[in-house]
């Protein structure tokens, strides 16, 4: 319920919401609960395929050890010394052999289907409308908009800088997050300078390791506005606990007003003709 | 097994060394099978203690455990972090499990059980348990040279190499790994040649007990992946001293190499540590149901067919290095292959207890605790091996939920039901029953309290091998502490209760566990004779009581 509510406040929120791309307030809709269970709030057509996924595997993965458990705990009482005093000598049975074969192939059969589906499809997307460099250092990202000539570091806030009044998280909080817009297909390239890191966001079931002379590619389409965190997944040396991930996704409109804001304070932005010259000069 | 029950009271060959050179130079393989089991023991409370510190520190948010150990061990907090998560691995890996299961087990039961009178290369055996004692120490070094190896036990460069990891405390690590897989390959050569020639005559490969099976096809994995992890650990000390570049871009190496190269080895290493464990497993719960182990011969071939499948699934830990589309599919398919066979061992265990009549002493209780944990542990290694899935749960707490379901709650149980199974035969002592089935009981609510709540962690995102954590996950990360507390508790419990009975334990007999017990061990005294066998037993057709394994 909680979750459902948090999901619901931040629609509202976004909608009467007139704050800025890079305002603190915006809502959290996939935030973990106390207690949660299990994955958090899906903020992309990925994400909800993972959860809808995860959930099917749930439900096998619980009906075999529940069913596992049954047959211990039958075993127990039906075959136990004082119930059963003479044991059967029987340790053959070929029929039942096969099918403990077959059954458990038949279920991974059937898992594969749409595992697969998912794999494909969250694996890279054709026509991206926005591309963006997740750049890895210890301890902290560098943002990339290639096409826009647009870069920035995102450093993490120390404890005493958090505001816990006004909704910030010890641990998760960055200086500059990064903004991106919704319903956009952004395919998000990922790569290190110096060790390896994991750039990651649950909620957009987006999760990839930054590799020192590699760049690796996967895609996202956020479809819901609000503020999303990440941690680095790969073990990256003393700081690797600290280096949270904060995304803002906007509205393409307030997007597109953040971008051109950037693109103008950039005195250094190429104009057509000087990327040409650089260019030719290369 | 009229040949052998009659040597217990022959006791003028059973003249055992004395002294320390009973030890140091001990070619006897229950001498040497006690010592592995005594090293394990100690690294065991080394790599337990380790795990606790790390669950103390993780039972609330911010860092308050850390800061002073840290300051203890002259290191900085969130460095000794990773140097404790780096230990605790390393150590339970290669100096508690293996030792135990392969060194320990293998060597006092394994000979027994074929009819030999040792291993086969006795002077080896004594040189493979001999490098162990170094390379822990060289182990501990790692933690404490420099700012202390903080690599993940998977030692990932560039982290392990010089750009993350100046000083030489990986150097230490590697050479660590080198001395206990150079011991490993030496064991493993022995078993293997002691399982394919002294078996007693007339014992087929079909008739051998599924101990021996398990050991023959853990040994092959040892001899096959072990000199590919040298390889890798040879590769990064070069990398690291010498100037070579094979894992740093910046040279035109890969990082990636490194991660093929560990798991090509890690993967084999996982059901190296879980196949003696099955071997356990199968004797036990058909000893104690008085029945032979259903499907004997599929059984056998379902580890086979793990060991060899084993070694074509390795990049199912890379799903998220970047690989592409059609490799992680590959992976997918041949990861969930595995789970098949693996079922068939769960399936076999329980149709072993089914119609049986079964007693549930301390060691079956660990076996039946096994299957059940194993099971749980396996389903989620199941949702793992989705590459796209894995996505969602890679490098979090599922991932360690997992692996802890089938390497603490599995091969750990299997080595407690191993301990109690064979205690009689190995100290000549009873084991209280009651304080088996208080251990028993309590760890089992322990490591669940302890490691189920990770699932919910890290579904919900917590990452792994975090020192502090979002405030969002401290009501689970608590409930695991005090899982960890009940655990220490147990352990405590279960380590001075076995100290007692050592010393002041009631004399035991050949064959505690009656009719059920078939293998040869159970045929001569507890504790076995220094020299097992007076006469070769005999499984030729001629010879009616010649079916161990059934
Ligand atoms: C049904 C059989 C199994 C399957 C399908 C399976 C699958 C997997 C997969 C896909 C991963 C990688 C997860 C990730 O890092 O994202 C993994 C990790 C792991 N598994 Fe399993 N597994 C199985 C059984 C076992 C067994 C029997 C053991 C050992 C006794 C084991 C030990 C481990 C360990 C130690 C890791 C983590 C290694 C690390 O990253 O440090 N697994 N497993
Ligand atoms: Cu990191
Ligand atoms: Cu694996």
């Amino acid at each position: 319920m909680t979750r459902i509510s948090a999901f619901f406040t931040g629609w509202v929120l976004t909608l009467v919401s007139t704050s800025s791309a890079w305002a603190q307030d915006l809502p959290t809709p996939s935030f973990p609960v106390p207690w949660q269970l299990n994955l958090q709030t899906p903020a992309s057509p990925v994400a909800e395929q993972l959860v809808e996924f995860h959930n099917f595997l749930l439900v096998i993965c619980t009906v075999i050890s529940l069913f596992v458990l049954g047959l211990l705990i039958w075993c127990a009482i039906r075959y136990n010394a004082k119930a059963n005093p003479v044991p059967s000598k029987n340790a053959h049975n070929t029929l039942l052999e096969i099918v403990w074969t077959a059954i458990p192939v038949i279920i991974l059969v059937v898992i594969a289907v749409p595992s697969y589906r998912l794999l494909y499809y969250m694996d890279r997307v054709e026509d991206p409308g926005l591309t963006i460099k997740v750049v890895g250092n210890q301890w902290y990202w560098t943002y990339e908009f290639p096409d826009y000539d647009i870069e920035f570091d995102s450093l993490p806030l120390p404890d005493d800088e958090i505001d816990i009044a006004a909704g910030q998280h010890r641990l998760l909080e960055v200086d500059t997050p990064l903004i991106l817009p919704t319903d956009t297909d952004i395919r998000i390239l990922f790569t290190a300078t110096d060790v390896l890191h994991a750039w990651t966001i649950p909620a957009f079931g987006v999760k990839l390791d930054n590799v020192p002379g590699r760049t690796n590619e996967t895609w996202t389409r956020i479809t819901i506005p609000g503020k999303y965190y990440g941690q680095c997944s790969e073990l990256c040396g003393i700081d690797h606990s600290y280096m949270p991930i904060v995304v803002h996704a906007v509205s393409p409109e307030e997007f597109e007003a953040w971008r051109a804001e950037q693109v103008a304070a950039n005195d250094n932005t190429p104009d057509d003709a000087n990327r040409l010259a650089a260019l030719i000069q290369e | 097994m009229s040949t052998t029950a009659t040597h217990a009271h022959d006791d003028h060959h059973d003249h055992a060394p004395t002294g320390i050179s009973r030890w140091l130079n001990s070619t006897n393989h229950k001498d040497i099978g006690t010592m592995y089991l005594v090293f394990s023991v100690v690294a065991a409370l080394a790599g337990g203690g380790l795990s606790f510190l790390i669950r103390l520190e993780l039972g609330e948010p911010g860092i308050q455990v850390f800061d002073v150990v840290g300051e203890m061990m002259g290191s900085e907090a969130k460095q000794f972090y990773n140097v404790t998560v780096t230990a605790h691995a390393l150590l339970m890996v290669f100096f508690v499990v293996m030792p135990a299961l392969i060194g320990g087990f293998g060597n006092w039961f394994v000979p027994m059980m074929i009819g030999a009178p040792d291993m086969a290369f006795p002077r080896m055996n004594n040189i493979s348990f001999w490098l162990m004692p170094p390379a822990l120490v060289l182990l501990i070094l790692s933690a404490f040279m420099g700012q202390g190896a903080g690599t993940g036990w998977t030692l990932y460069p560039p982290l392990s190499g010089l750009a993350g990891q100046p000083d030489m405390s990986v150097d230490f690590a590697i050479l660590s790994l080198h001395l206990a897989g150079a011991s490993s390959i030496l064991g493993a050569t022995n078993f293997i040649t002691t399982i394919l020639n002294m078996r007693a005559p007339g014992m087929t490969m079909h008739k051998a007990p599924l101990f021996v099976w398990a050991t023959l096809i853990t040994a092959v994995l040892l001899l096959l992946a072990m000199p590919v992890l040298a390889g890798a650990l040879t590769m990064l000390l070069t990398d690291r001293n010498f100037g070579t570049a094979f894992f740093d871009p910046r040279g035109g190496g890969d990082p990636l190499l490194w991660q093929h190269l560990f798991w090509f080895f890690g993967h084999p290493e996982v059901y190296i540590m879980i196949l003696p464990a099955f071997g356990i497993v199968s004797h036990i719960v058909s000893t104690f149901s008085r029945k032979p182990v259903f499907g004997y011969l599929g059984m056998a071939y379902a580890m086979a067919s793990i060991g060899v499948v084993g070694f074509i699934v390795w990049a199912h830990h890379m799903y998220t290095v970047g690989m592409g589309v059609n490799y992680r599919a590959y992976f997918v398919a041949v990861t969930m292959a595995i789970a098949v066979p693996t079922g068939i061992k769960i399936f076999s265990w329980i149709a072993t207890m089914w119609g049986g009549s079964i007693s549930f002493k301390t060691p079956m209780m660990w076996a039946i605790g096994f299957i059940f944990l194993f099971t749980v542990g396996g389903v989620t290694g199941v949702v793992l091996a989705n590459a796209g899935m894995d996505i969602a749960m890679h490098d979090t707490y599922y991932v360690v939920a997992h692996f802890h379901y089938v390497l603490s709650l599995g091969a750990i149980f299997a080595i407690f039901a191993g301990f109690y199974y064979w205690f009689d035969k190995m100290t000549g002592k009873v084991y209280p029953e009651w304080a088996g089935q208080i251990h028993f009981w309590t760890t089992f609510v322990g490591v669940n309290v302890l490691f189920f709540p990770q699932h919910f962690l890290g579904l919900a995102g917590m990452p792994r091998r975090y020192i502090d954590y979002p405030d969002i996950f401290a009501e689970w990360n608590l409930v695991s502490t005090w899982g960890a507390y009940v655990t220490m508790v147990s352990t405590v419990f279960f380590l001075v209760v076995t100290l007692y009975v050592m010393i002041a334990g009631r004399k035991s007999v050949a064959n505690p566990w009656g009719d059920g017990a078939t293998t040869l061990e159970w045929t001569v005294a507890s504790p076995a004779p220094f020299h097992t066998f007076e006469d070769t037993p005999d499984f030729t057709s001629s010879n009616p009581a010649a079916h161990p394994a059934e």
